[in-house]
């Protein structure tokens, strides 16, 4: 508790907040209150400005051309790899894949390593609270091998039964895919154990991070995580861009996701070999600008510290707790004790749909359905929930808007 | 029964009198519990709209050479709206409903519910009725 405090009165938000210029806006009159953070969050001026500098002064192909402007850009987005790499404390920076993002990382492992690893009869093991993008692309290969997804339960709070995940590791698993932090109920699993135990059998560990990164320190060598994914624009960079942390014995070991230009060593018409890491895996002109852009999300995030950043975010996620608990009617659903600034509730029995419809005319964004999290709901047997997700640019009193606007929503629909 | 065009000039005249977006949705939430709701046997899984963030179950019958619409939602503002495109489309002939093409949603404020995030709601319920329009004219032939 103590490091929280401490970071309490160094963060200025009032002044954080002037860098992130979407925050002034009004929406149906009102002062946006903007919570809807674990979809995607908003971009400091710096992020919008490196983008803008990018194609108006430095423009050009990357990785090829011999003259002044190519090879700004090759380091402009190089420097990026390296600057990933240290925020992550991965060992090498050809470790650090850039994909499209979250989804296309999981499709690239779930595809390379399936491609190898996987067989009849072997079994990929998920989690019950997995995102879509967690668990499509690893039924497809599964579908493909004819082997089988297994998934860890959750208890009642919305938390990882360990004792199941446990008795689920088998010979026959080949890969375990499992969320850092739950884009629906904001639960914080135990990944570490997860690995201890999976590596013990010798079976590799992909950790979802989308919903992690911007919210706690990723130390991927402390982990000991085989594959670490996530997305540039949930951590105030840009859409487009994402990042795949691979072991560089298992990156090497794995074949190519697609093929193309750039990530080729030779090719004729009877045999291409491939480029080395990180090129393999990046077929194609990559998004130059969203990279170059992702790199001043991270000097950002850096400039401010993501420990203080994690330490003011659960200040307001317990304040929010505090002041939502006083909210008629309303449920909780995930009650994880250890948890990220992401909060889903119920309000009796009003639709989440009504509920956000009716709170965005009010000026406050929040998610409503399902989060992409089909499975999970129908665990909790419910259609959906109204999520409200946190970033360190929101306020107290942004929460308080929110409670009020929720009090609305009960009057108008009882 | 008036006309297509004349139900949804009564509407946009009805949500005049609303200058704020509150009374607009307390309006919609009243006309809302007045929907013709669909019999409990047809709320079945191949009369549910797919893909809405609320569910909708649509049905529609041939009364003579009109067709009449009953739904229900989980959603009280989707089925007010819903309840509203039942108000102007049913009783009308399956040529009419076809060929209409409506404008009182955009014009009394309600054009969020266009937008693509939503319209799986709006947008697949007039399709939707659209649709079960064709396949009744087919049966009247």
């Amino acid at each position: 508790m103590t490091t929280v405090t401490q970071h309490k009165t160094v963060l200025d938000i009032q002044k954080i907040r002037k860098d992130f210029p979407i925050l002034t806006r009004k929406v149906n009159g009102k002062p946006l209150v903007y919570f809807d953070n674990a979809a995607s969050s908003q971009k400091p001026q710096s992020v919008i400005d490196a983008t803008n500098k990018y194609y108006s002064f430095e423009n050009a192909n990357i990785h090829r051309g011999v003259h002044t402007l190519s090879q700004e850009a090759t380091s402009a987005y190089e420097v990026v790899r390296e600057k990933v790499r240290a925020f992550i404390n991965a060992e090498k920076s050809h470790e650090i894949i850039f994909t499209k993002g979250t989804t296309d990382s999981i499709n690239l492992v779930a595809s390379s390593f399936g491609k190898t690893n996987i067989g009849e009869g072997d079994e990929v093991l998920i989690s019950a609270m997995e995102h879509h993008s967690n668990i499509v692309p690893w039924q497809m290969i599964c579908e493909e091998k004819k082997a089988k997804l297994k998934v860890i339960p959750i208890n009642d709070d919305g938390e990882l039964m360990m004792d199941e995940f446990h008795k689920l590791l088998s010979k026959k698993t080949k890969i375990v895919a499992v969320t850092h932090i739950s884009n629906s109920l904001g639960t914080l699993n135990p990944v570490k154990e997860i690995i201890a135990a999976a590596h013990e059998k010798g079976i590799p560990v992909l950790i979802d991070g989308a919903q992690a990164i911007h919210h706690t320190t990723v130390d991927v060598k402390e982990l000991d995580c085989d594959f670490y994914v996530f997305s540039a624009h949930k951590i105030y960079g840009p859409t487009g861009v994402g990042v795949l942390y691979g072991k560089e014995e298992l990156l090497n070991s794995i074949p190519p996701y697609q093929g193309g230009g750039d990530m080729i060593k030779t090719v004729t018409f009877e045999k291409t070999t491939y480029n080395e890491l990180p090129h393999k895996f990046e077929a194609g002109t990559p998004n130059i600008a969203g990279g170059i852009a992702f790199g001043a999300a991270i000097d950002y995030i850096n400039s401010i510290g993501i420990e203080t950043i994690a330490a003011y975010e659960h200040e307001l996620t317990q304040y929010a707790l505090e002041q939502l608990k006083t909210v008629p009617g309303i449920k909780f659903i995930g009650n994880a004790n250890e948890r990220a600034s992401v909060i889903s509730f119920l309000l009796d029995n009003i639709h989440p749909y009504d509920a956000g419809v009716i709170l965005d005319k009010m000026g406050i964004a929040v998610r409503t359905g399902h989060h992409c999290t089909q499975p999970l709901m129908d665990r909790f047997g419910i259609p959906g929930t109204v999520r409200a997700s946190f970033a360190f640019y929101n306020t107290k009193e942004e929460v308080d808007v929110l409670v009020t606007g929720l009090h609305k929503v009960i009057d108008l629909f009882k | 029964m008036a006309a297509i065009k004349e139900i949804e000039e009564t509407i946009v005249e009805e949500f005049g009198y609303y200058d704020d977006w509150m009374g607009k949705y307390e309006y919609i939430i009243e006309l809302g519990k007045s929907l013709p709701l669909v019999d409990e046997k047809y709320k079945t899984e191949e009369n549910l709209i797919k893909g809405c963030q609320s569910r909708v179950w649509l049905y529609a019958e041939l009364e003579g050479d009109k067709i009449i619409y009953t739904a229900d939602s989980d959603a009280i503002i989707t089925k007010g709206i819903i309840g509203l495109l039942i108000r102007v489309l049913s009783h009308q002939t399956p040529d009419d409903i076809i060929n209409t093409n409506l404008s009182f949603i955009d014009r009394i404020g309600l054009k969020e519910h266009l937008s693509p995030t939503r319209s799986n709601g709006l947008v697949s319920m007039v399709k939707q009725m659209k649709l079960y329009a064709l396949a009744l004219k087919t049966k009247m032939l």
